[in-house]
């Protein structure tokens, strides 16, 4: 009886959205008579940071500082529709319905300015600090400020744009069954190392390296914070979290939320994560969705990793250490009588 | 049903409440005294989204009964900030990227500033351990820890 250790690798491909019917998201935005951005959504924040990655996508778009532009996601009922926030769908299905109505208002901010300034619409730029200027004669220039004033209260228009992104449906072909379910994937490598105690089935996980490749990351920051708590999440979905955990008999399931187990933070592994930025080519700005992808191939190297220290394959999530002690005797077993 | 008379401070203010016998302090505190700072995670004391601190020691409010704090002084998350200036532990976790849907953080910011109260200084272990009754969803805890160390060491700075 030991304690082996063992190394796993796995490498996962993961579409960005879903598409089962189509997959539209729309956004509405607009100005306020001062020159601020709202966008509508009815998607909603769980507290990934939509509502910033959204702000930075139409301030660049527009060409405004962030602080400009608010995002209103308030209700479902009465917000332009989206299918919601899930499937790692976020940021590229609403972020590109985002971008396009951006694109659609600024073009009629720039008309706006292009008759205050008595220039062509196509002769101007924005400054990015809240200005509007003629190319090449920034001197000749006017606040998106006064620019917003001028549509309100004399040239009677709307500052604003409608965005709609929409993945079609895809059919399987009659003949060959093929069919395009995505139309945009993020991609990862894991490598793990852990410790098998072949005696209590006790699996310990000693480290992770993460390469994920997320198309570009709109805001770095939050892309490894959703990365490092994603590894965390998939090293906890290949040794702990079920509530079920003899399916599909459903006997000693957690009937609280105090037997639902997850790692705590003394359960950590080492962590390294490492991002790798190839635009995509229909993402805005280059982004794919990485929300759930970051948190799945944590559980094939970690299995890899458990079947190199201690010789056997466990398909069944999450491997706990009964499922590795049944392992382990099976083996044994097979490996006595086929020595008999 | 009757109702009983509690006061208590909170968070520095005097607090005087009637409630039914038996409400615990997090519902009275969100509900009646409109503290919505402790969050109701599991309500059966496993995930420590409730936490605040009474006389200086850290406690789930949802396993606590309210009528049991009278006279007691009671803090929580919603007393920390000093008006737009939140308290140190609170800006580390921001500057740290340690809190995701944030529903965790109200507890963890309690249980994190009973430790560095008892210990400007803490070893990592120490953190661990301060954190391990705080279920966090989102971050996967290094974050968190690395977000406290970075508190301590700027406290052993003014320190010197
Ligand atoms: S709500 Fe009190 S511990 Fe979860
Ligand atoms: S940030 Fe979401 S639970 Fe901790």
């Amino acid at each position: 009886m030991a304690i082996k250790r063992g190394r796993g690798v796995a490498a996962i491909n993961y579409p960005t959205g879903m598409n089962l019917g189509g997959d539209p998201s729309q956004a509405l935005v607009h100005s306020t008579p001062t020159g601020n951005f709202m966008v509508s959504l009815s998607s909603v924040d769980l507290g990934q940071g939509l509502r910033q990655v959204m702000s930075q996508i139409c301030a660049e778009t527009i060409g405004v500082p962030t602080e400009m532009v608010h995002i209103d996601t308030a209700d479902t009922d009465t917000g332009p529709h989206c299918m919601g926030t899930f499937a790692s769908r976020g940021t590229h299905r609403i972020g590109n319905a985002v971008r396009q109505a951006a694109e659609e208002a600024r073009q009629v901010m720039l008309e706006v300015a292009a008759e205050e300034l008595e220039v062509n619409a196509s002769d101007l730029e924005t400054d990015g600090t809240g200005n509007i200027q003629v190319k090449g004669a920034p001197q000749k220039s006017i606040s998106i400020f006064d620019t917003a004033l001028a549509a309100h209260f004399r040239r009677g228009r709307s500052i604003s744009g409608r965005g709609m992104f929409l993945v079609q449906r895809s059919y399987p072909d009659t003949e060959t069954g093929a069919m395009k379910p995505a139309t945009c994937y993020a991609h990862a490598c894991v490598v793990a190392d852990v410790e098998v105690d072949d005696e209590t089935g006790e699996v310990t996980v000693l480290s992770v390296k993460n390469v994920y490749e997320v198309g570009r990351a709109l805001n770095p920051a939050m892309v490894e914070q959703q990365l490092v708590g994603g590894s965390w999440m998939g090293i906890s979905h290949a040794l702990y979290e079920t509530t079920e955990p003899y399916y599909p008999d459903r006997s000693h399931g957690g009937t609280d939320f105090i037997h639902y187990l997850m790692p705590g933070p003394g359960d950590l592994a080492e962590t390294e994560t490492i991002v790798i930025e190839r635009p995509a080519a229909d993402g805005p700005y280059g982004a794919k969705g990485v929300g759930e992808m970051c948190a799945n191939p944590q559980i094939p190297a970690v299995a890899n990793a458990i079947f190199d220290a201690v010789g056997v394959r466990i398909d069944t999530m999450p491997i706990t250490p009964e499922r590795v002690l049944r392992a382990l005797k099976a083996e044994r077993g097979a490996v006595q009588s086929g020595a008999a | 049903m009757a109702r009983i008379p509690v006061q208590f401070t909170l968070n520095g203010q005097e607090k005087a409440e009637f409630i039914e016998s038996g409400a615990t302090l997090l519902n009275v505190l969100r509900d009646r005294m409109g503290d919505t700072s402790p969050k109701g995670g599991c309500q059966q004391g496993t995930c420590g989204a409730c936490s605040v601190i009474i006389d200086g020691e850290l406690r789930l409010s949802c396993l606590t009964l309210a009528e049991t704090c009278e006279g007691a002084t009671i803090e929580t998350a919603g007393g920390l900030a000093n008006g737009s200036e939140l308290h140190p532990i609170q800006q580390a976790i921001v500057d740290g990227f340690a809190t995701q849907c944030g529903f965790c953080a109200p507890g963890m910011v309690m249980a994190i500033k009973v430790l560095l109260d008892a210990k400007p200084a803490p070893s990592r272990e120490d953190v661990v351990e301060a954190i391990s009754g705080n279920v966090c969803r989102c971050t996967g805890y290094e974050p968190i820890i690395q977000a406290v160390l970075s508190v301590s060491r700027s406290n052993s700075q003014q320190a010197v």
